[in-house]
């Protein structure tokens, strides 16, 4: 299995029936991909509506129904459409329970950034902003590293997104999480051990006696 | 309400005007108004909204033309003609969350001063604004926001200029036809008073200074 499914389809098991759940672009859309036919959950989309379906076959697009990216989606029955000041009142009134968010770096406090590098990369923050503050569960699904170097640091270098931490990082080697405000390694991703983790982690991991192997 | 053509309605707008332009990636945009205010070379343009779309839909036309000088925004990642324009100081971009955007528009809409946000608190975007506690909370103070115009796109306009909106197109039209001193609107069906129900009207007549008619 490929990085970015092995993290998504992890990711995919924090969900629970009910949820209203919010995919960000990216590996997090992919999540979708992977959540069980029988487990009823509602995605958000930040544009306008609760009840994204997969994108339509072929002909049957709606040119004003798309996701945040513009690309056109369906909407299953019981959908239902708002304006973007309902949209992200539920984003930022706690009503969201999931956020799935990509990142460019997550540090020892729990801290995410992901909307831009100063001088290179300034693409806007979006909805990250909102969702990272009000959302009752954050979910970071990246690459434990890039280009060799590791996203998971001591102390972010980039821009913060919020000073809200976040719940819990999926990457294609592990899954971390900030429980008792301490950076945690929770999991390790299949053929990973504990030590290979820590080589490609800057911050300081703290490793519980029991490191259990991914389930996907 | 006025009905006018779309010539009548961007021959309205002066160079400089702040102008709210409605939709989210191009969708739910008044592309025709668009079309025009490039036709017309509207320029030194001030817009406000939620993205810079891609080059050659929705906003994008606008700096496709070099019309524009200042844009405040939530995101302009997937047009890269703005990104270059912004670099070379051709445009001032003013980036917001897009939570905070539209709660902005919402209270320049509705005789509100701003809004506490607790979104960006610990971050840039809390640089230089004053910050409330409420009940031992921090919250950001955002300021309202308004324009001289803005431009709408319906799904559905009556003859009084009663709207409704079709899916994901509503997204910020029915907020920022609340927030400008003048309001013009296009739609992809102009229908008969009555044809919306009471209950389906999102922006009501009320607020459409200008209806565009349809070709």
């Amino acid at each position: 299995m490929d990085a970015q499914s092995l993290i998504a389809r992890r990711v995919a098991r924090e969900l629970r029936a009910g949820n209203l759940v919010n995919l960000g672009i990216g590996i997090p859309t992919l999540v979708a991909n992977f959540v069980p036919s029988d487990l009823k959950v509602f995605f958000q989309s930040e544009n306008g509506l609760i009840g994204t379906g997969p994108m339509p076959e072929q002909g049957m697009a709606h040119p004003l129904l798309t996701d945040a990216g513009g690309r056109p989606i369906s909407a299953l029955p019981g959908a239902s459409v708002f304006d973007s000041a309902m949209s992200f009142g539920l984003i930022r009134g706690g009503h969201v329970d999931i956020t799935v968010l990509g990142g460019l770096q997550v540090d020892a406090e729990g801290h995410l950034a992901n909307w831009m590098i100063p001088g290179k990369m300034v693409p806007g923050m979006g909805g990250a902003m909102d969702l990272v503050s009000g959302a009752k569960r954050v979910i970071v699904a990246m690459q434990h590293a890039a280009k060799g170097k590791s996203k998971i640091v001591q102390k972010c270098a980039l821009p913060l997104t919020s000073a809200r931490p976040v719940d819990l990082v999926v990457t294609d080697m592990a899954v971390i999480s900030f429980s008792g405000g301490r950076i945690t390694l929770q999991e390790t991703a299949p053929g990973v051990t504990v030590a290979e983790v820590l080589a490609v982690t800057e911050a300081d991991l703290f490793i519980p006696a029991n490191v259990p192997q991914m389930k996907i | 309400m006025k009905a006018v053509s779309v010539e009548e309605a961007i021959a309205m707008i002066p160079n400089g005007a702040t102008v709210m332009v409605g939709g989210f990636m191009g969708i739910g945009t008044p592309e025709r108004l668009l079309d025009e205010l490039v036709r017309q070379k509207k320029s030194e343009l001030s817009i406000i909204s939620n993205d810079a779309a891609f080059p050659g839909k929705g906003v994008g036309k606008l700096f496709d033309a070099s019309l524009v000088s200042m844009l405040t925004t939530s995101h302009i990642g997937l047009n890269p003609n703005v990104q270059k324009q912004m670099m070379a100081n051709k445009v001032a971009v003013k980036l917001v969350p897009q939570g905070t955007f539209v709660e902005r528009i919402r209270a320049g809409g509705c005789g509100l001063g701003g809004v506490l946000t607790p979104t960006g608190v610990g971050t840039i975007v809390e640089e230089g604004k004053r910050q409330v506690d409420v009940d031992g909370k921090r919250f950001l103070v955002e300021t309202a926001l308004r324009s001289d115009f803005a431009l709408i796109h319906a799904f559905l306009a009556d003859y009084l200029g009663n709207l409704s909106y079709a899916l994901t197109a509503r997204n910020f039209n029915p907020v920022m036809a609340m927030a400008a001193d003048t309001v013009i609107v296009t739609a992809e069906n102009i229908v008969p008073v009555g044809v919306i129900t009471p209950d389906h009207v999102v922006t009501p007549a009320p607020l459409v200074d200008y209806l565009v008619a349809n070709r």
